[in-house]
């Protein structure tokens, strides 16, 4: 709700520029034929994914070199709208270059980031993800034909969403990659639930062994799991200034501080502010620690990133 | 060059129009339920435009026609005020609709579905249309309204409207259509059709966006949604739209002096389009063109997602529609292509160009190679067409 819901703009308006460009003009569309891959020496791959009775289906080629494993040339032909089809493309210059094993690591956010203008603005808006979702998953089942595994095996493939066959890792992944909190992203990312809605909850026409709103609370028990390791419940961001102190130092004896005691040193916590959207903490190197030079960068870093982990992504630690 | 064929979700207000509402925004603005001569002066006006409205359909004196908002408030009025009378108070517990109402009315019957009431949606055939004898199959004693739309905003379909409007008043069960895509396009007569309401909207015939009505026959008057001020007379309170009332009344007395021409000029111009696009291989239509609208095709292009192709008419300056996943922000494909049974493959490949009496041959012309080229471009992007070695499992 609020202001910029009401009137709905066009979707079109959210797609960035290089979406644009790459529908009006795709790079890497077009078909690689047995006898290309042959003159290349290569083994060529040919792997679908989606259905254009879904709305989106894309089809990748790829010759690979079959002793480096590297994919000398990627194209691809897509059934679809604007966005799977810039998506589909990215994700076949994505692949060029690379190894089977490091192209299987590109991931959705990988493809969506590549097709951003700048940098903090999303390339679509989000009911499009599920388009780079796409095409991060015709890449596993390209990895899987070349690996000559079958993709269940090679997926450890539980299907949760049929129509849209979402598998369950995918969607494990999708949700914590992008930090998703609602069936309605989870949808808006992988199209899961779109369809018959059964995966969504019980109750549906079909029964599940797993359901969305299970992972979603999976998802939320173990983000909570990482708080409790404060010893507080509440987010950080909830915390009272007592509450804040004595969490980060509790964080620092577990994790931190025997390592500097060890070395002869130590380090003490002065102050806690707010500032913006940040946690600033002021710290002071005891002992050993103030004069090593280490400590400004190598142990400030790894201190910094324990307190991240452990309590908010919002934390800095400033030496004093 | 710019072509807009989307009317069926929208038209061009009439320049007469236009005109014809000017005075009431700066001149003419008394509210026309107070007591001086700025209220006074827009009383002729009102009647006048009224008058036209009821020539429009064909309504007696006696009747009621309501002006509304739009036609979501018509539809809503209808079913909600029907609950309330009939359903809640355990008259009666079942209403009939089509599988392929706006959602205006689907939206609506589905919210009404969970307070209690027993909805049935009538299936349509492969021609896309509701047959009048699935009316009567689904009629029992406890059916309360039967409401079936006109002409559907999709295909541009006729429904046997005559047919199901005798069937209801043999059975005594009330009757409303959805007439938003009939006005100006096909005779609408509700004295001839058994109708005891009926939507319309004044943007889909060239009025004003924000203006609506809803047609009551003599004695079937609503239970009334908006309570207020009594304007309307009781019925809708609300100050009265001056400005879009007269708009509207202009817009239909034009839709009906036009009605001959959009059946024959406009109706030419669109089979010029559909015949030529049909030239196209792996296209088809739904619905037979006797059995619809002047205006309206709706064509799928195998091979080709609509928002895809919506995109390629869109650079080259052409405004037509798609009901299919992308476009309208959800991921259902297309109703009606589901509805008629169309193979799954075509669900997401339907495109709805709809004319009016502004479109020019010239524009026809343009449209047609502006699709054939994207066709051709699509279709080369498209995995639909892709090689694929010898033996490639292609699904999953
Ligand atoms: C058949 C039909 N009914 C109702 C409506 C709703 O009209 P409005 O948006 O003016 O409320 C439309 C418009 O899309 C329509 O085509």
């Amino acid at each position: 709700m609020g202001i910029d819901s009401l009137i709905g703009g066009t979707i079109w308006d959210e797609y960035s520029q290089k979406v644009c460009e790459l529908m009006n003009n795709p790079q890497n569309m077009g078909e690689i034929t047995q006898e290309q891959a042959d003159a290349m020496g290569a083994k060529l791959i040919v792997a679908d994914f989606g259905a254009e009775s879904c709305g989106d289906a894309v089809r990748l080629y790829w010759a690979v070199d079959p002793k480096t494993d590297v994919i000398l040339e990627s194209k691809f032909k897509s059934f679809g709208c604007g966005t799977a089809i810039a998506s589909s493309d990215t994700m076949a210059s994505l692949c060029k270059g690379k190894t089977v094993d490091e192209a299987i690591k590109i991931t959705n956010i990988d493809v969506e980031k590549a097709m951003r203008d700048t940098p903090d603005v999303p390339a679509v808006p989000a009911q499009k993800m599920h388009c780079s979702v796409m095409a991060y998953d015709v890449i596993k089942k390209a990895a899987s034909l070349y690996k000559g595994v079958d993709i269940a095996s090679f997926e450890n493939e539980i299907i949760v969403c049929e129509c849209a066959r979402v598998s369950l890792s995918t969607l494990r992944e999708v949700i914590r990659l992008n930090d998703l909190t609602t069936i309605e992203q989870i949808t808006d990312y992988t199209k899961a639930g779109a369809f018959c809605k059964s995966c969504i909850r019980p109750g549906g026409h079909e029964a599940k062994d797993i359901y969305l709103v299970d992972l979603l609370a999976e998802y939320e028990k173990e983000k909570l799991g990482k708080l409790a390791d404060s010893g507080y419940d509440a987010p950080f961001a909830q915390m009272t200034i007592v509450q804040r102190l004595k969490s980060v130092d509790k964080v620092i004896d577990e994790n931190i501080r025997q390592m500097l005691v060890m070395d002869g040193g130590n380090i003490e916590i002065l102050d806690i502010k707010e500032n913006g959207s940040h946690f600033d903490i002021y710290i002071r190197y005891l002992g050993a620690c103030s004069g090593c030079a280490s400590s400004s960068t190598g142990t400030l870093f790894a201190i910094e990133s324990i307190l991240k982990d452990k309590l908010d992504q919002n934390i800095r630690v400033i030496p004093i | 060059m710019r072509v807009y064929l989307d009317n069926n979700a929208t038209t061009i207000v009439d320049p007469h129009v236009f005109e014809a509402m000017e005075p009431f925004f700066v001149q003419k603005y008394g509210n026309p339920n107070s007591l001086h001569q700025f209220a006074s002066d827009t009383h002729k006006p009102l009647k006048e435009a009224m008058q036209k409205i009821y020539a429009g359909i064909n309504a007696s004196n006696e009747d009621s026609v309501v002006i509304t908002s739009c036609a979501t408030e018509s539809n809503n009025w209808v079913l909600k005020s029907i609950y309330f009378e009939y359903i809640l108070t355990g008259r009666k517990n079942h209403i009939i609709i089509s599988e392929v109402e706006h959602p205006s009315i689907i939206a609506t019957a589905k919210f009404l579905e969970s307070k209690g009431c027993k909805v049935t949606y009538l299936p349509i055939n492969n021609e896309g249309i509701v047959e009048a004898h699935t009316v009567r199959d689904f009629l029992t004693d406890k059916t309360a309204l039967v409401s079936i739309m006109w002409v559907n905003n999709e295909t541009g379909a006729i429904f046997p409207i005559e047919e199901i409007g005798e069937i209801c008043a043999a059975k005594g069960v009330l009757f409303h259509t959805d007439a938003v895509q009939a006005i100006g396009k096909v005779s609408v007569n509700v004295q001839k059709a058994n109708i005891d309401y009926l939507t319309m909207s004044a943007h889909k015939f060239h009025g004003p966006k924000g203006v609506g009505a809803l047609y009551m026959k003599k004695g079937k008057e609503l239970t009334p949604l908006l309570h207020g001020g009594a304007q309307m007379n009781g019925l809708r309170s609300g100050t009265l739209n001056v400005a879009g009332i007269v708009g509207m009344g202009k817009a239909m007395e034009q839709a009906i002096d036009a009605l001959d021409f959009e059946m024959s000029e406009v109706k030419e111009l669109r089979d010029r389009l559909e015949d030529a696009l049909l030239e196209i291989p792996d296209t088809f239509v739904v619905t037979p063109r006797t059995k619809r609208s002047p205006n309206t095709i709706l064509i799928s292009f195998r091979g080709i997602e609509g928002e895809s192709m919506l995109w390629d008419l869109n650079r080259a300056g052409i405004a037509a529609s798609t009901g299919s996943a992308c476009a309208s922000e959800d991921l259902e494909s297309n109703p009606v292509m589901e509805a008629i049974g169309a193979e799954a493959d075509l669900a997401h490949t339907a495109i709805r160009f709809s004319l009016s009496r502004y479109t020019t041959g010239e524009e026809i012309d343009y449209t047609i190679e502006v699709v054939k080229n994207a066709v051709n471009r699509l279709r080369t992007i498209s995995s639909s067409y892709a090689y694929a070695p010898e033996g490639h499992e292609s699904k999953l």
